[in-house]
């Protein structure tokens, strides 16, 4: 596998500007010749599929939903930075870009990054063009607030909906195109695997999730746009429906898969009440400005009614531990903290697994209504869900998977390596390093989709002979008839465990050995239960119905075979990942007060795994990261 | 908790449907509505039977995916609520349960509880966007917008297109749907340049996918989980009104 | 209906606008044909004079009819496409049927609606074409100021609604006509897109004053004729 990121020669801040005036463009009247498939259509993929199809290229596009208004880009809450420097408050694109990299810890491609943070503020301007509702001041400009990991205000935000409102942007973009007839839209269909002609991706099987039809598509390109795979861990703050299985299959197809085991656990979270539990709920990270975060300092007080347990008795560990940032700590400190707490004994609520956050001080000092009106919604959430009311009682959190940093590796063109085939959005492994920062993500997803790919995606069609792949081809045959026999072995397996309750097996393996933080004997211990759960996965499983109709526990099994596969493969990345850093944390490597200790003169690399076979273990490559415009650093948030 | 569940079930589009009884024991107060549905199909299997397909995806009541009529209500009639964020502490210990799929012919029913609501879908094609071409857009702050408006227009884009509105409207009316649609982008100065034409194709969009007229009952207003305002039909009303007096005039 | 204005007009939104216009002027008509009424209790040279007035000029009498016949033609054609196409776009429940908080006129439109229709027509044959009651032909009155003969309506009216089911007819379905207009004429400003929030509940409370208006004023007749408030003359 030969990695090369493709980075644009010149100075930092020249070279998405040079690279765009190389890339070959496509004449405008070939441009209807050349056919695009994008599977998923979340904000990455909903935005190229909008913007491509107006540049005049024709788009097919895939989504597992009803409708692309659904994808999980939805559920973003906080908000998206933009280097505006609306503030005045000292922010650039620089700055942007090196807030993002430290961030990351240092384990991002630099080029990506900067030309992130160039385009960011392109996007603020086109999704209010587009009727985007984002908070603003009585003056009638843009608001911003400040989020976690930066000292300038540069979030942008449509109060606690801030996804909902980008993604109906560019849902409104995309359907303008559907309605033109440039964009295909095919609702209710899973990329069940990607089909390659010649070495070059040229098309995907899908199953129609209505019908059970299993369906070849041929192209010129295909763009992977299916967002992250926190879902390996069962319980996580993603929809029920996301997944990996697209980017498992190109992985399988010869895609490198870049640095699997970061990824990033949200400190708050509403803890897990139950067995019965299908997904878990995040609250604002805002909660955190006002919110003190306290567990007893003795476990026998864990039981008892909160109110009652004295000040003397409560460790607010997060202002002991950080004096400095206090409960404001970045996200991987925070949930590693409520974490050793709740290992200590100390938890609260159900399972032990909690930690408090507390308003009563801000209600004291502040008044009721003015929480209310600051976390109205919250607290609302909050008692819907726990059916306790915050206002007198203090909240129970916990950390929760988050958002995958990791994912299929790209070049500088977003081009994965497999050529023709593009990953974008949460997908692929870009822009985040080892840890991602708050806002960042909806960012990203938005920058790839309007304002990269399409500038680098027609640079490898110029070079295609347009319509060159047909689903005749012997090579989509046998992608389906693979298709085909996988599904009905699931369905013939006829054994006695259901896919869910598998799923939830593998999650808590997951949780517990390869989540927030990592040690090699408890990765081996996974590797191996990983195993049994693939066994009993193979010979034991359980699917009802039948491949012919809508059938979601067909649809869950599928998922599933990929998600194990995937989790070997994390497992691997964090084993081999002999530091700490970011998102993933091996316990090996800690300073003397817990805090994550870089291993920079050995992993100062992007892990890329090459699938070698079911069954064998993947090969390790590496690209060297070269940091020439920011210092490493260690990052201090004392 | 116990309970009773009174369950549709259906084969497919074209076959008839029919309830179906079901007995659940031992469901936790704390679980969602989903979630129980969750244990029955866990059981369901166990026994070797087909689960009974439902749609859902964030379980945090911004997606709009989930659906269901729960004893006659669409999203179980708590105010502003999702059926995913409907929780098992607000029903009886031993009540029985009704759960139909959301109703509307414009919905047809694919399987059990999941219908197709592609209806919305055309109605956003015909006119539910404004027009910008990426790289076109001027810088953000050139044009203020007052913070009543931009308010207001958030609270008419908070709809999820759940698709509750039509089902709890005895005309099967989408008109509250459309309406915080047309809302949002005609009150913005963005949306401005194409407000008449857009109420125009969006209500013609609307009746085309066999949506019923509105007469003005409210259902829609009061079980709508973003609880959208029955203002957004008015002010569709008037927006349709004036963009047919120009067409008629031929200005504008 | 290649025309912008037919086209639209036909639209769901358009119908909605043919059925709140045809109502607000059939709302206005109830309106002053109540006023006209309620001079009976000024007594019969009072009545009989004002109903010679509308009816002294036949271009403007026909005219009038004309217009009420086509506005009544519209609403009820409009209903009867409205229901019709509803009904098509809902199947039948199959579970429960629940109304979360839809008051009972909104729901009974079509119901009151139908029953408005039968009640105009036998009002119309009853007091207007006098078929039911060929007698009521033969009532004449001399207006004393303008020395003229003329049609006795106060007369007719009292005669009428001396016939308790003629009575009990009137009073039932004025009930319903204010059940009509206490939804009706809310409905028709939501539909006509000028409400907002704030005046919403303001307007349902003054179509729900206006409906009772309405009944009371026409009730007040029968009423009045049964409890011998209104003797016949003479
Ligand atoms: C609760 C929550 C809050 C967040 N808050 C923030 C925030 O405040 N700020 C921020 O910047 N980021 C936030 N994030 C992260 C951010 O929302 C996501 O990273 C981002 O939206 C991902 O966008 P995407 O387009 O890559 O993927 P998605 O939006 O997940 O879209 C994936 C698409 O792929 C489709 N798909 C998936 N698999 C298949 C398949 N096999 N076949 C066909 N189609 C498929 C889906 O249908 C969907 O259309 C948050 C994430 C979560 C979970
Ligand atoms: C108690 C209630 C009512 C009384 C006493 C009453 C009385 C009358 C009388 C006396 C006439 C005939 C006038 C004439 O020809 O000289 C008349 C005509 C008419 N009334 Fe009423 N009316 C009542 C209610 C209503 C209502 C509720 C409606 C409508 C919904 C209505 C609609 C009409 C119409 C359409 C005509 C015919 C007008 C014309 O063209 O001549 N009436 N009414
Ligand atoms: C002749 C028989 C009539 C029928 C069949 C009828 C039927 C209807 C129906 C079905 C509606 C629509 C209601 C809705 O959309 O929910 C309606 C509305 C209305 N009707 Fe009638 N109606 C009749 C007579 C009248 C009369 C006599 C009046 C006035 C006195 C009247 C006043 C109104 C008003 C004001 C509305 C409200 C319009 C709107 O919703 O915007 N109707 N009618
Ligand atoms: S208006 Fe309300 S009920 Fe209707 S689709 Fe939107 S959110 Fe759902
Ligand atoms: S319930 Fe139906 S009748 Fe109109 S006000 Fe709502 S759409
Ligand atoms: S599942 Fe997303 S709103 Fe209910």
């Amino acid at each position: 596998m030969k990695l090369d990121a493709k980075t644009p020669e010149g100075p930092i801040a020249e070279k998405w500007g040079r690279h765009k005036f190389t890339n070959k463009l496509v004449n405008p009247a070939n441009r209807r010749k050349y056919n695009i498939i994008i599977v998923g259509t979340g904000l990455a993929g909903g935005s190229a599929a909008a913007t491509l199809a107006e540049q005049g290229y024709n788009v097919t596009a895939f989504c597992y939903q009803d409708s692309p208004r659904r994808a999980h880009s939805i559920a973003a809450q906080g908000g998206i930075n933009a280097a505006k420097n609306y503030q005045n408050d000292g922010d650039s694109v620089f700055r942007l870009f090196y807030d993002t990299v430290k961030g990351g810890d240092f384990r991002s491609r630099e080029a990506n990054v900067h030309r992130l943070a160039e385009v960011s503020a392109n996007i603020i301007d086109q999704c209010v063009a587009q009727g985007v509702p984002f908070a603003r001041e009585y003056g009638g400009l843009l608001a911003n607030r400040s989020f976690g990991g930066a000292q300038v205000s540069r979030t942008f935000y449509a109060r606690g909906a801030t996804g909902q409102q980008l993604l109906l942007g560019a849902y409104s973009a995309l359907s303008k195109q559907i309605g033109l007839g440039t964009v295909k839209m095919y609702n209710r269909h899973e990329m069940l695997d990607l089909v390659l002609v010649d070495g070059h991706a040229k098309g995907i099987i899908t199953r129609n999730l209505v019908s059970g039809e299993i369906k070849s598509w041929a192209a010129d390109a295909v763009v992977l746009a299916t967002g992250g795979y926190s879902n390996v861990f069962f319980l996580s703050t993603n929809a029920t429906g996301c997944n990996s299985t697209a980017i498992m299959r190109a992985y399988k197809k010869g895609a490198g898969f870049a640095n699997p085991c970061y990824t990033q656990i949200h400190p708050t979270c509403i803890p897990q009440a139950g067995d019965h539990q299908s997904k878990l709920t995040l609250m604002s990270e805002s909660l955190r400005n006002d919110g003190r975060v306290w567990v007893p300092k003795n476990a026998a007080d864990c039981e008892k009614d909160p109110n009652q347990i004295p000040e003397e008795d409560r460790d607010y560990f997060l202002e002991r531990k950080y004096p400095s940032f206090g409960n404001l700590a970045p996200r991987d400190i925070a949930s590693r903290a409520a974490k050793e707490a709740c290992d200590e004994g100390r938890g609260v609520g159900p399972g032990k697994r909690g930690v408090y956050l507390d308003f009563a001080e801000a209600i004291k000092r502040l008044g009721e209504p003015a929480i209310r009106e600051r976390y109205g919604n919250l607290f609302d959430i909050y008692e819907r869900i726990t059916g306790e009311n915050a206002y007198i009682q203090p909240m129970r959190i916990y950390p929760a998977p988050h958002y995958t940093m990791g994912g299929l590796w790209v070049d500088y063109n977003l081009q994965s390596t497999i050529p023709g085939c593009f990953v974008i959005g949460e997908a692929n492994f870009s822009d985040h390093g080892a840890n991602r920062l708050g806002a960042s993500a909806l960012m990203q997803g938005l920058a790839d989709g309007y304002f990269v790919l399409p500038y680098t995606l027609p640079n490898y069609l110029a070079g295609e002979k347009p319509g060159s792949a047909s689903t005749d081809m012997a090579d989509f045959k046998e992608a389906e008839e693979a298709v085909n026999a996988f599904s009905q072995k699931l369905l013939d397996t006829k054994g006695s465990r259901s896919p869910r309750s598998l799923h939830l097996d593998l999650g808590r393996i997951m949780w517990e050995k390869c989540g927030m933080a990592r040690n090699e004997a408890g990765l081996k211990e996974a590797l191996e239960q990983i195993q049994n759960i693939r066994e009993e996965f193979n010979t034991n499983l359980k699917v009802t119905g039948s491949g012919k109709s809508l059938n979601q526990e067909l649809e869950r099994a599928g998922r599933l075979a990929e998600f194990i596969d995937l989790a070997e493969i994390m497992c691997h990345d964090a084993l081999e990942r002999d530091e700490s850093c970011g998102g993933h944390f091996r316990e090996e490597h800690q300073s003397h007060d817990g805090e994550a200790v870089r291993q920079d003169e050995n992993f100062a690399h992007v892990g890329v795994w090459e699938y070698k076979g079911s069954g064998e273990k993947p090969v390790l490559h590496k690209e060297p990261l070269v940091f020439n415009d920011v210092q490493l650093a260690v990052r201090s948030y004392k | 908790m116990n309970l009773k569940l009174k369950i549709w079930r259906q084969d497919d589009k074209s076959s008839a449907g029919r309830f179906q009884d079901y007995e659940i024991s031992d469901i936790s107060p704390d679980s969602s509505f989903l979630e129980m549905l969750d244990l029955l199909n866990e059981q369901l299997v166990e026994k070797g039977e087909e689960s009974v397909a439902f749609d859902h995806d964030c379980r945090e009541g911004v997606c709009g995916m989930c659906s269901l009529t729960i004893n006659g209500v669409p999203h179980g009639g708590e105010r502003g609520t999702t059926t995913c964020q409907l929780h098992m502490r607000k029903f009886q210990d031993g009540e029985t349960i009704t759960i139909e799929p959301f109703r509307a012919n414009a919905f047809p029913v694919l399987r059990d509880l999941v219908v197709d609501r592609g209806g919305f879908d055309k109605i956003i094609q015909a006119g539910g966007f404004i027009t910008c071409r990426v790289g076109s857009a001027q810088d953000a702050n050139l044009t203020p917008i007052p913070k009543p408006v931009a308010d207001s227009a958030f609270d008419f884009a908070a709809c999820i297109g759940c698709g509750a509105c039509v089902a709890s409207c005895k005309n099967a009316s989408a008109m509250l749907f459309t309406g915080a649609k047309i809302s949002h982008m005609n009150s913005l100065p963005h949306g401005k340049p194409e407000k008449d034409r857009r109420a125009l194709a969006m209500v013609a969009a609307m009746d085309e996918a066999g949506f019923g007229n509105c007469r003005n009952y409210g259902e829609c207003a009061a079980v709508c989980p973003k609880e959208i305002p029955l203002d957004v039909i008015a002010k569709m009303n008037r927006d349709y009104a004036v963009a047919t007096v120009k067409d008629f005039l031929g200005i504008g | 209906m290649s025309n912008p204005c037919c086209r639209h007009l036909n639209s769901s939104i358009g119908k909605k606008y043919l059925m709140a216009l045809s109502g607000l002027v059939l709302a206005g008509f109830v309106f002053v044909h109540m006023l006209g009424n309620l001079q009976a209790f000024l007594g019969q040279e009072a009545l009989n004079a004002y109903a010679y007035k509308l009816q002294s000029i036949p271009a403007v009498l026909w005219g009038f009819r004309f217009f009420l016949l086509a506005v009544t033609i519209v609403h009820v054609a409009t209903a009867i496409s409205l229901v019709r196409e509803n009904r098509a776009a809902r199947p039948k429940p199959n579970g429960e049927e629940k109304f979360v908080q839809a008051t009972v006129g909104s729901r009974s439109m079509g119901f009151s609606g139908a029953l408005l229709f039968g009640f105009i027509v036998f009002h119309v044959l009853h007091y207007t074409v006098k078929v039911t009651h060929p007698g009521y032909k033969d009532m004449h009155y001399h207006l004393s100021k303008a020395h003229k003969d003329v049609h006795d309506v106060y007369t007719m009216i009292v005669t009428g609604f001396q016939e308790q089911w003629i009575s009990a007819l009137y009073i039932v379905c004025m009930a319903f006509l204010c059940l009509h207009l206490s939804h009706g004429v809310s409905s028709l400003f939501q539909t006509l897109g000028i409400r907002n929030e704030t005046w919403r509940k303001r307007l349902d409370a003054i179509a729900v004053a206006y409906g009772w208006a309405i009944f009371i004023g026409f009730v007040s007749v029968p009423v009045a004729v049964l409890a011998g408030a209104l003797p016949l003359p003479g």
